[in-house]
């Protein structure tokens, strides 16, 4: 009874913070989910563990841009320049493609070494487009965070076959079979024995047949950013990059260099995006420039304040639903309307009759007139987010019987 | 520049501040002595923000150097300015709105923090200690400012008086050895204001320098050791409270803008 009772006042402590109740959903739901789409589909879930681990990229791209958008306060438009620059990092080291380069050699370096590489790349392009540029405030970084966007996938479709200084990145055709991961040799050597022979298993070679491997490579790297991003948050140089948020002019009064810590945000914001980048280098064995555009860091930016700026699990919940609303929703709606059309008795609907080219076909016309409705009316009745950051929950709310009644903040945004 | 030794914190000498056409501070030479409370004040737009703003490295001053402590800081960056020793408040207040008041604080200690990127992320034992130590100290400014039941709420949340506090903390956080406060009383009843004052001798009592900006003759009276006034940019007096009281510059400066 006793031990109940205490784990009963543990548990209510511990669901006491929202937080908290997301991340335990989250990773039960992580866990359970290869189990239930398998049992779901009869047997035939391998497709959508494969998607989910396609997804995992955005959370860990959305998770990076919070770093910089939520925390820090910039406005990051071309994020997804440095989502490209970790995928072809490890296209471009880990597959036949420099064989056509001056260099006429090629590499296959390995996915975990490259996994640092594209972080660190990544984070030195960071670097460098942020140092001459964020001494800039707010709009005018957003438009050169734009450029920068743009300019990358341009760059990497002009360094093709043809381009004056030889063939580095396949130009408009990308890098196709790219090196799958490998486990690293301890793991596999003739020394393993029985009990983690299982793990030979996990080959990543025939990921239609057995995405598991993936799936859980992305819980890792995911688990890991979400601790790293956390940790950040919590420390001297989280709590600098809110005070930089808030009002810079105090900050730099208080003794922070507002230009180092805006770079450190920016730099630590696109090493996330290099690692989710070689991660999806070597998911889809195959990058392209097409991958990297516009729309894909408008997306990213969706996922962030929707689901929440500046709270990881909220934005790790908003790239998951708009992930699904995108790859799920919108692909299966068509169908979904015609169905609907049908039982209720309105199959007429489904035939096309003159400019009416029957329900299925204008409902996939109109698929991101529908995702944009979905975006306004969200945003329209959560407009701080579905799990906005409450700052420093915890401490807070040992102080409530001084609070203010109501915030402010959530009638104005 | 033997400043340092001779007791003289800060030394300003013929600086100037242009804004296009506009002199905003003429030409404005003074020396602040270790351990005093020193005022500025002057009518409204004589420029005493402008100084200020001057000193910490938010504006170039146009003309003239500027000497912290023996080193010269002219044209220094805010948080230069801020991390060799001088704190500032705001006469229109800037806390960090959504942080608590605790953290208010703690970011004024951010630059004598050594902890690295390194032990940020994986939140090393070292930087756990730190912490532990940054936040001690915080809780102690703000038992000293007195408000440190207010550590966990929203810096916006509380009263405009205790807001006031939380700014001079911050700035004591720095660990400044000179402290610029601009108009600390403003806005605030005579109770709040003598209350405020009381602290501005009790942050002295630690022995750091202040470099006090009030609009209010009054307030300054009682406690500068030495006033100097300021009017359309230009020095027009400096000196004893009793003395600047009773010159007729300061007198006309003050009676013709409210006449």
């Amino acid at each position: 009874m006793l031990a109940g009772d205490t784990a009963m006042r543990w548990a209510t402590g511990w669901f006491k913070s929202r937080n908290r109740t997301i991340y335990t959903l989250l990773i039960v739901g992580a866990l359970l989910f290869p189990s239930v789409a398998d049992v779901t589909t009869g047997g035939e879930g391998n497709h959508l563990i494969g998607t989910a681990a396609d997804a995992g990229v955005f959370v860990l791209l959305a998770i990076g841009l919070n770093v910089v958008v939520g925390f820090a306060g910039l406005l990051d438009l071309g994020y997804a320049a440095f989502f490209a620059i970790g995928a072809y990092t490890y296209g471009m080291f880990a597959s036949g493609q420099l064989l056509a380069s001056p260099l006429h050699h090629e590499f296959h370096i390995p996915f975990w070494v490259l996994l640092l590489v594209g972080m660190f790349v990544a984070a030195s392009f960071g670097i460098i487009l942020g140092a001459p540029t964020l001494r800039l405030r707010g709009d005018y970084l957003a438009i050169v965070t734009l450029g920068f966007g743009e300019i990358v996938p341009r760059m990497v479709q002009y360094l093709g076959a043809g381009s004056p200084i030889g063939n580095w990145t396949g130009g408009v055709n990308g890098i196709a079979a790219i090196d799958p991961p490998k486990l690293p040799f301890f793991l596999t050597g003739p020394w393993v024995g029985a009990p983690i022979e299982l793990i030979k298993n996990f080959d990543f070679t025939n990921q239609v047949a057995y995405p598991m491997d993936f799936y859980l490579l992305m819980l890792i790297l995911i688990a890991l950013c979400v601790v790293l991003a956390t940790n950040l948050y919590n420390s001297r140089i989280g709590r600098a990059w809110m005070a930089v948020r808030e009002d810079e002019v105090a900050a730099a009064a208080s003794g922070i260099n507002t230009v180092a810590i805006k770079l450190t945000a920016f730099a630590i914001g696109a090493s996330f995006a290099g690692f989710a980048g070689s991660y999806y280098g070597a998911k889809l064995s195959l990058v392209s420039s097409d991958n990297f555009e516009f729309i894909v860091s408008v997306t990213i930016l969706i996922m962030v304040v929707l689901g929440g700026m500046g709270n990881i699990p909220g934005v790790i919940v908003g790239a998951l639903m708009i992930y699904l609303v995108q790859f799920f929703v919108l692909t299966n709606l068509p169908d979904w309307a015609q169905a609907v059309a049908s039982t209720v008795g309105l199959s007429g609907l489904n035939q096309s009759h003159g400019d009416w080219v029957g329900l299925r076909d204008e409902v996939q016309r109109l698929n991101y007139l529908i995702f944009g409705l979905i975006l306004v009316v969200t945003m329209v009745l959560r407009p701080q987010g579905l799990f906005p950051s409450r700052i420093r929950e915890q401490e807070l709310e040992k102080g409530t019987e001084e609070q203010a009644v109501f915030d402010l903040r959530e009638d104005q945004s | 520049m033997t400043a340092a030794s001779d007791g003289v914190i800060l030394r300003l000498d013929r600086v100037t501040k242009r804004f296009g056409g506009l002199t905003a501070v003429d030409s404005v030479s003074f020396d602040i002595n270790r351990g005093e409370i020193f005022a500025l004040i002057g009518p409204n737009g004589a420029g005493k923000t402008t100084l200020f703003n001057t000193v910490t490295g938010m504006y170039k001053p146009t003309s003239g150097t500027i000497t912290f402590d023996g080193r010269e800081i002219t044209g220094l960056k805010p948080y230069r300015v801020a991390s060799l020793g001088i704190g500032r408040t705001f006469q229109q207040i800037r806390l960090f709105s959504y942080m608590s008041a605790l953290d208010n604080v703690k970011v004024g200690e951010h630059h004598t923090m050594r902890a690295k990127l390194w032990d940020s992320l994986f939140t090393t034992p070292k930087a756990r200690r730190e912490e532990r130590e940054v936040n001690a100290r915080a809780m102690d400014l703000l038992k000293f400012v007195d408000i440190q039941h207010q550590a966990h709420n929203y810096a916006r949340n509380l009263p405009y008086g205790h807001q006031r506090r939380l700014e001079i903390a911050r700035a004591l956080a720095t660990n400044p050895q000179l402290l610029l406060l601009d108009e600390p009383a403003a806005g605030a009843n005579p109770q709040e204001k003598r209350q405020l004052m009381e602290l501005v001798e009790k942050v002295r009592g630690r022995g750091i320098t202040i470099l006090l900006i009030e609009h209010d003759m009054k307030v300054v009276m009682g406690i500068s050791e030495r006033i100097l006034v300021l009017d359309y940019g230009q020095k027009i007096a400096e000196g004893k409270p009793q003395e600047v009281r009773t010159d007729p510059r300061v007198i006309e400066a003050y009676l013709g803008k409210s006449a």
